[in-house]
């Protein structure tokens, strides 16, 4: 098992640092693959570990970007003047303003992201299970329709961004920093998932009125793990806002039945509370879309629903659920005989 | 350009103080359509109470109700005959609906059967607009307009005919639900599934016929909705939410709650729809859902406190 761990991570690394040299056409699907690999590693954080199936994430995301784009126009020109003018007056950012103004932008976003977590998560935390999931897509909903109606980041026409500096499209650029994105956020989950907290969380998973009566401050903890996915999301949605260049409420920043479903299916089709699940289910899932997509002509959501339904109801395990269920000693999960139940096998393998 | 939309909406609504009779016009609208809310909204927490399925899939199964009207009325057929047909219709689909699908998601946990309506639901309105293309149709019904109130207040004949066919399918649901052996059996099940199994009930069939009742529901509705309103392929979730707005603030087994709370839902969006403009139509919904989630949270809050 240790020298498989070693291959998949030297894979994984091998791929993502060669995949653009060897398929330079390709390079924004991949970038967008390491975005999806973020989006179910964040997702998993709530939903897989923590229980709360949030159906809204996508909110952190449209944040950041907004955000992000906000700080960068802002450093240099009066926000509501270039909305209101986009396109009829040309603005010029030079290399330095650019980069101070993503940087600035883009730790701004992860930051406001966080800080919207924990005042909706003020809000919405007390409602449980569906009820949750259901206010989580309200509020993801009602996000893009008011962002839509607010002129000062040019309403439903959208606002675009400061153009890449010099003569290549950035997309290079774009891509080394997803990846770095991705990887971060898995090291960091992979620490966290490690650590105390995990526990804490996974107890919240199980039963929460029982965490609570031990002493575990849920709210605290349910408060926390949602500002780190948003602060991941956020920068996500930073970097993704500056890849496309043209940010708008409710096809780039507020995807809720794109992008927001995405999350969810990724993370269910890896295995749900896992490290590995959501990247495996991210990039399985991206690929069979990269490739379905264009010939399914109209059929695909029809296809992605269909997906959801089998995904939920027949293999909701995932694939490395039902992995660990078929070579539990592989996992290093011991199987008591006698009992003949399987132990849980999810907080054994998050480390 | 903020100042100045700013102006219109306390424009609008000084205009509301000057103009009682436009409130009039306003809540009776609200009234006629908010009925039509609380029958599918009836239809969820039907499921909701009985199976504890949370049916995201609700506004989509209207939404192909409507449909069923919009090609009956192409053809030159009315929308109130259409009415049973599209119910039994749904009817059938919902039993093929729940033994394909729902069957297996009921003694899941809770997230399952949301996530896989959900699914469900993406199917449905994909699927239409597929078949029906993206735009706004309407079931042409060929009523006219009533003038009240020397001209200022205008009501459609249509909606009043809805408003009337809502009433009597709630009352005939109510009658069903008391007085014949399946409702008696269907109440049965939701009080007591285990103990409802153990008198004889085939519990089996109970979740399979509340299912497609329920689906039967949303059909009759969807006809009326487009008949007196307008129906598109991806409005679906918008009526789904409502439907859970509704059941989430009266709660389930609560008929009159749940009328009065669709009423009040449809005059709300009315209102809103006058005061912020047409587009804030779902921001409306959604935001009166959170409002409704976060009352109920302050109510537990309270209850909380009350219990240490």
């Amino acid at each position: 098992m240790i020298m498989n761990k070693y291959t998949l991570y030297g894979g994984t690394l091998a791929f993502g640092i060669f995949a653009p040299i060897l398929f330079p056409a390709y390079v924004s699907q991949i970038t967008v693959l390491w975005l999806m690999v973020v989006f179910a590693l964040t997702w998993d954080i709530m939903g897989g570990q923590m229980g709360y199936n949030s159906l809204g994430n996508i909110l952190f995301f449209g944040v950041g970007m907004y955000v992000c784009a906000i700080v960068q126009v802002g450093l240099h020109y009066d926000v509501a003047e270039y909305t209101a003018f986009s396109g009829a007056v040309q603005v010029h950012f030079t290399t330095s303003q650019y980069f101070s103004g993503l940087i600035l932008g883009t730790i701004a976003a992860a930051f406001v992201s966080s800080l919207v977590a924990v005042v909706f998560g003020w809000i919405v935390f007390g409602l449980r299970g569906p009820y949750f999931a259901i206010g989580t897509l309200g509020v993801a909903i009602a996000a893009g329709e008011l962002m839509g109606a607010w002129d000062y980041v040019g309403g439903g026409g959208g606002m675009s961004l400061p153009g890449f500096p010099g003569e290549s499209d950035g997309s290079a650029f774009f891509y080394v920093i997803m990846f770095t994105l991705a990887v971060a956020t898995f090291l960091f989950l992979r620490w966290l998932y490690a650590s105390r907290f995990s526990l804490a969380i996974n107890a919240i998973r199980d039963d929460e009125e029982k965490a609570e009566g031990m002493g575990i401050q849920t709210n605290r903890y349910k408060t926390v793990a949602w500002s780190i996915s948003a602060f991941f999301l956020g920068i996500s949605g930073a970097i993704f806002g500056n890849m496309t260049g043209f940010i708008e409420p409710l096809e780039v920043a507020f995807p809720t039945v794109t992008f927001g479903i995405f999350m969810v299916l990724m993370a269910l089709l890896g295995g749900k509370g896992t490290l590995w699940g959501p990247v495996i289910g991210a990039i399985l899932f991206h690929i069979i879309k990269e490739i379905t997509w264009t010939y399914l002509l109209g059929w695909q959501w029809v296809a992605l629903g269909a997906l959801i339904v089998v995904n939920v109801v027949f293999f909701q395990q995932g694939i490395v659920g039902w992995v660990q269920e078929k070579w539990p000693e592989k996992f290093g999960i011991e199987v008591d005989e006698q009992l003949g139940i399987e132990e849980d096998s999810q907080t054994e393998t998050a480390k | 350009m903020r100042l100045f939309e700013r102006i219109i909406m306390l424009d609008n609504i000084s205009l509301l103080g000057m103009a009682p009779f436009l409130n009039v016009q306003l809540l009776l609208d609200g009234l006629l359509i908010g009925s039509l809310f609380a029958l599918s909204a009836y239809g969820l927490a039907l499921v909701w109470g009985v199976m504890n399925v949370k049916n995201l899939a609700q506004g989509d199964f209207v939404i192909m109700g409507g449909y069923i009207a919009v090609v009956f009325a192409r053809n030159g057929i009315h929308p109130i005959i259409a009415l049973p047909i599209a119910a039994i219709v749904m009817f059938a689909f919902g039993w093929l609906l729940y033994i394909t699908i729902i069957k297996r998601v009921i003694e899941r946990d809770l997230f399952t059967s949301l996530l896989a309506t959900f699914g469900i639901a993406i199917v449905l309105a994909q699927g239409l607009n597929l078949a029906f293309g993206p735009d706004v149709q309407v079931a042409e019904s060929g009523f006219k307009t009533l003038v009240l109130f020397d001209g200022n207040v205008t009501v459609s004949q249509a909606k009043l005919v809805a408003f009337g066919l809502a009433a009597i399918l709630a009352i005939g649901l109510v009658t069903f639900m008391k007085k014949s052996r399946m409702g008696q059996a269907i109440r049965a099940t939701s009080q007591d599934a285990r103990a409802a199994k153990v008198m004889g009930i085939d519990t089996e069939k109970v979740y399979a016929f509340t299912f497609s009742l329920n689906a039967a529901i949303c059909g009759a509705a969807g006809v009326l909705i487009a008949m007196v309103w307008v129906i598109q392929p991806f409005f679906g979730i918008t009526h789904s939410i409502r439907s859970f707005v509704i059941v989430t603030a009266a709660g389930f087994g609560n008929l009159p709650g749940v009328i009065i709370a669709g009423l009040g839902l449809g005059a709300m969006e009315q209102f809103s729809g006058f005061i912020l403009g047409a587009e804030f139509q779902q921001a409306t919904v959604v935001g009166v859902l959170i409002g409704v989630l976060i009352w109920r949270q302050v109510q537990q809050h309270k209850h909380r406190q009350v219990v240490q």
